[in-house]
This record gives C-alpha cells, structure tokens and sequence, in this order.
C-alpha cells in the first residue's frame, strides 16, 4: 500500500494526466460529475455521489459509430474509431464499478459491443472507498461493500492522506508511472485504513436501507410480481421524466438515430429511456401503452428479468441516486418495501 | 502512454451495416414490394436461416427491421417484401434499381428447419404480409423436401389483390407435388372464385389433422384465432410456432427496446414455440 498527502492531490492529478485523458468528480456549476481534469477544474472529492453515475466514461452519453456518405447512388460507410488510448478513471464509489460489472454482462456477451470493450480495455479504475456512505445509500443490500471497493486500484481518504492500493495489472502499471509522488503506507498506513475501513462499515450498518430485503425477488418470480396489484398503486406519482434512468449506473437501453450534418449522416447512439411513452412505439401499434406497464417493466427489468438472464446478478446496485433524484419521490426502495409489507401481511 | 494496436482484435461491430445494392424491385400488391439486395460486388450480403430478420436502412431517414423473405438455399441474393405503412416503408417504396441501402445483420433466431421440424408434416398459415418470414421457411423445405413429410400451406389475405407472392404461390408451390396450397380472402370480389372467409375460420373448415406442425404468421389478430382454432383443432401448443414483432433498435438485445420478461426478442427471437410465449409476461 501507497500513500500521499492530500495536499499534493494536484501534483498527482497531474503526472497522472501527463500520460492519458483523467476523469474524475468536478464541481462545475455546483453540480459533481465525472470529467476530464485540467489544472482549472474544481476536483471534488468529498461529495459522495457525483450527480450523473461514471458509467459515460464507458457506455457515453451520446456517441457515434459511423458516418455514411453518399455520392449519386454509392454510399460508403465510415465506421468510428475504436478507443485505442488508456484513460483513468479516478475515484469511482464501490457501486458504480459493480454497475459496471452489470453493463459487462450486457455489452460484452455475444455479440460483443466493442466500442464499450475496447473503453473497458483501455480504462483504468481508481476506485475510492466511500468515506461517509448517505442516508440514501444501500449498497449493502446488494452484497457491495464500499469500504472496499474492488478495481484496478482501490484507494481510501484518511486523515490528511490518500492511500492507494494497487490491485490489477493495469493498476500496479498506472502506479509505476506515478513513482517518486507515492510512498509507502507503512504499518501506520496500513492501520489508518483499517480504522477507516471500520468507520465507514459502522456507518453503513445504521443506515435506513441497509436491511432491505430482496427475498422473493429473483428470476422466478415472475408471474407473480408481474401481476401483483401494486403496480396500480406504486406507478401513479411518476411523471415518466426518465431522471431515475438518466442517472442510474446500471441502466444500459439506448437509441440509434441518424444526424445529417449536411456532408454525410451520421449514426450515432444515445441514452434512451423504458419511462419515455415512445419507446416502445412502432408502426403498427405499442406493447406498453400505460405508464404503469413502463414503470413495472423498469423494477421488473432490475429485479427480475436480469437476475434471471445474469445468474441471479441484479440490475441494481443501491448507489440510491434514483432516491435523491425522482421528482415524485418514487424509487426502486418504495417498489421493494412495498411488496415486503406485501409479503409480511400475508 | 502510446497507441496500442490490441483492438485489431475486435472485428467489425454489429452494429456496422453494410452497403446493399436494389437488383430487384417486384410490385406484389398495391402497398407491398419485394426488394432483391445484392452485395455492390455482387453475391449475398450475407447467410442466413430461414425466420431470421435484418435491419435495413435508408441513410438519414430511418431503419427497421424486416424479415428476409427469400430462403437460404438461393445461392444469389437476399429479398425483403416490405409492406408501406410508415416514414421509412413509404422511403423505401420511392427506390428505384441500382439505388443503394445498408443492411445490418442477419439478426435473431430462426425457425428450426434443421431440428425439431425435420421429418415432420408442416402446416404454413399465413395473413397478408406474415407470409414474408414463412416464404423463407417454405422455399427451404420445397428445395430439401425429402426432409419433410406433407406440406400445407393456407394463406388468406384482405382481398384478392393483395395477396403477395401470388405468382410464386401459382407457378411453384401449387404445382410441386405433396404441396396442397389453400387461398382465401376476406370478402367476395368478382374477380375471385376461390374461397372467401377469414383464416381462422377455412382452418376449421378444411380441419387439418394434427399429426402437422403449425408455422403461423400474420396479423396479431390473426394470429390470436388462429391459435385459438388450432387448439379447438386438438393440436398441442408444443405444436405449433410464431414469431413476435416488437420495436427493436439493435438486433442484438442490448438497446432494451423489445425486452419481455427475460427475453429479447430481437435475439431470442423472433420465432417461438407457442408454449414458450405462455410464459412471458402478457405484453406482446
């Protein structure tokens, strides 16, 4: 284990930068997001949540695959580069890198998506413990333990210093180029991780979600979720704003739409969302016509229908943004608790 | 750190469609054309199995999927019988020969010509323009008949003039033996002195043995008396197949778009066995 002060944060930023793009939680306008660092940006550290999940670092927001250009009848076909230089990811929270681990299962099983493989090849995750988990945090229940946050390098806030615990073979070579600012953590080091670690485990336990229960929520419950009354119940607040879609670390559907740019089309492919009412509309008809049937299929999709494709993997890894964020207070521990008083009066 | 060259071990995306040459352009019905594509090169884009679809494309406009109606075992090029009903159909109908699209695919799984139907006595049903995916399956069987038992084929449509394929119906299927081929259309026209009446219903009245596996393609209405005709008929839902239709965007079941319960239609489709879809969530 390494270590250096958090004064000197900048210098590592930096030499870190010197060598690839950094992406990491700044501040701009008030708001934490994960984006490229220069020496003018507000790193920010402390808040917990960045407000957007990191996973635009590896499945981006919008981008695009190829460009088509015409001449007469001929079309050529112009396919985007591949990723094909190693970038950093600093400071991504335990649940975000398991949200990754949720879109592996999706983008690189066959057929492989390779524009996110060849992001997830060059990527280098700095992950960071979470030195004091929220209210709206449950992590927990989805087995992640954000004390110790399992990436290329695992790394904890302590005192006046940042320890730093390579993990991968990526991460023992991103710690090599850093030699001469890391230093080693020494047993002293060593033991304030271990009391932080244990600090940031004494918080979780006392959180409001943390006993949640997923019992009864698996790949075989099919029928019987999908046809409780609930639903009827639970969907009505939602405005269908998709916000729990946009800043969820899991959510993976997207749209494919064509931009003419006045020499050429351009494909490109953007975050969609299953609450918008045209999602799944075609010409001849749509399959969910009520919110209710968008709402369900979205908490059925996490809990459910994943699980069962995923060896029993949920789509959901309670970084609790969809908690703070739902304009209507609805979120994805409303649907759990509702069906556990469900279950419980049974 | 330097550029590094592993990712010339990624082949080309899925999602990357390739460019398609219209060879071809027959007029089937009033709204339906059948579009030959052609490699620019020449030569198929691509080979595929009968049931399974492509995402065809008009640069700028849109892009849908469409089942590849042709059978495997043409050896020279792929067709698609498009029905104009939307943004990129009517697109689409305005192509001349010679003009290029893209294609991506082939996409989805496909009808199990290799497997659980070889050997078996096949009854084709098809409504309007659901008999572009079965035509693919027919066209294979006729060309490996010594694979199968007996062939029916019953095909019905609104009106006379918009049955598709009727010269391929006429000129091969009726006349290839072992194949019965049964037409009906909606209503009386004077043109017509064939069978009138609604699929489901000729299906009752010529009241097909259910020693037969159903391939049933159509309109969702269709689809759902037909099933129900077939079960008052004694066949058992492992008995018979269908495909789904739902929005699809990638063809790969990733984009989200035609998930039902922990299916993607697109990949895990679009053909399945009736009693399969017994057990999706009813949002189909």
């Amino acid at each position: 284990m390494l270590k250096i002060e958090k004064e000197k944060l900048p210098e590592l930023f930096a030499k870190i930068a010197a060598g690839q793009e950094l992406y990491l939680p700044v501040n701009i306008s008030g708001q934490v997001n994960f984006a490229a660092w220069d020496e003018e940006v507000q790193v920010d550290l402390t808040t917990l949540k960045s407000v957007k999940s990191p996973k635009d670092a590896f499945f981006p927001q919008s981008e695009n695959l190829y460009t088509c250009k015409r001449e007469g009848k001929k079309i050529t076909i112009e396919p985007e580069e591949l990723k094909n230089q190693s970038f950093v990811v600093f400071g991504m929270k335990a649940c975000d890198v398991q949200g990754l681990k949720v879109l592996d299962q999706v983008f690189l099983s066959d057929p492989v998506d390779t524009f996110y493989a060849a992001r997830r090849e060059h990527g280098v995750i700095v992950a960071l413990a979470c030195h004091e988990p929220e209210e709206t945090c449950f992590c927990k229940v989805f087995g992640i333990d954000c004390a110790e946050p399992a990436a290329d390098v695992a790394a904890w806030m302590a005192g006046e210093e940042l320890f730093f615990k390579p993990l991968t073979e990526k991460g023992e070579a991103l710690t090599k180029s850093l030699e001469g600012l890391l230093t080693p953590a020494g047993e002293a080091g060593e033991q304030a991780v271990e009391e932080e670690k244990a600090a940031i485990r004494a918080i979780v336990e006392k959180l409001p979600y943390s006993n949640l229960s997923l019992e009864g929520w698996n790949g075989d419950a099919l029928t019987e979720k999908f046809d409780s009354p609930l639903w009827e119940e639970l969907y009505k607040p939602c405005l269908a704003c998709g916000t729990c879609t946009f800043v969820c670390p899991t959510c993976q559907c997207y749209d494919i739409k064509d931009y003419n740019t006045g020499h050429g089309v351009q494909r490109y492919r953007c975050w969609d969302s299953c609450m918008y009412s045209d999602f799944t509309m075609m010409a001849h008809g749509n399959n969910r016509t009520s919110q209710m049937q968008r709402f369900r299929q979205r908490f059925m999709h996490k809990l459910v229908y994943f699980p069962a494709n995923n060896d029993g993997m949920y789509s959901c890894v309670g970084c609790g943004r969809c908690v703070e964020k739902c304009p209507a207070a609805l979120n994805i521990v409303k649907v759990i608790k509702s069906f556990q008083k469900q279950g419980g009066e049974k | 750190m330097d550029t590094c060259t592993c990712n010339k071990n990624y082949t080309l995306d899925t999602l990357i469609p390739q460019v398609g040459v219209i060879t071809d352009i027959r007029e089937e019905t009033p709204d339906v054309k059948t579009f030959r594509v052609n490699a620019p090169e020449g030569g198929k884009l691509f080979e595929h199995m009968p049931g399974q679809c492509a995402m065809v494309c008009a640069p700028g406009i849109s892009e849908g999927m469409f089942s590849i109606t042709s059978s495997p075992t043409n050896r020279e090029f792929q067709e698609f019988s498009i029905k104009r009903c939307g943004v990129l159909t009517e697109y689409l109908h305005s192509l001349q020969v010679g003009d290029e699209i893209t294609v991506r695919g082939p996409y989805g799984n496909h009808f199990p010509v290799e497997t659980e139907l070889k050997g078996k006595n096949l009854l084709f049903i098809a409504g309007g323009i659901g008999l572009a995916p079965l035509r693919s399956v027919i066209n294979y069987v006729l060309d490996n008949r010594e694979n199968y038992g007996t062939v029916d084929i019953l095909y019905g449509s609104r009106s006379a003039d918009d049955l598709v394929q009727l010269k391929e119906i006429q000129e091969v299927w009726m006349k290839t033996e072992g194949v019965n081929v049964y037409l009906t259309i909606d209503r009386e026209q004077e043109v017509w002195d064939g069978h009138v009446g609604f699929v489901p219903n000729y299906l009752k009245e010529v009241g097909f043995s259910t020693d037969k596996t159903a391939l049933v393609c159509g309109p969702p209405i269709m689809i759902k008396f037909v099933l129900a005709a077939l079960m008052e008929m004694g066949f058992s839902k492992e008995q018979v197949y269908t495909t789904l239709e739902l929005r699809m965007k990638c063809g790969i079941g990733k984009c989200g778009r035609c998930n039902i319960g922990s299916k993607y239609v697109c990949k895990d489709g679009p053909v399945f066995r009736c009693d399969e879809i017994d057990e999706l969530p009813n949002e189909y």
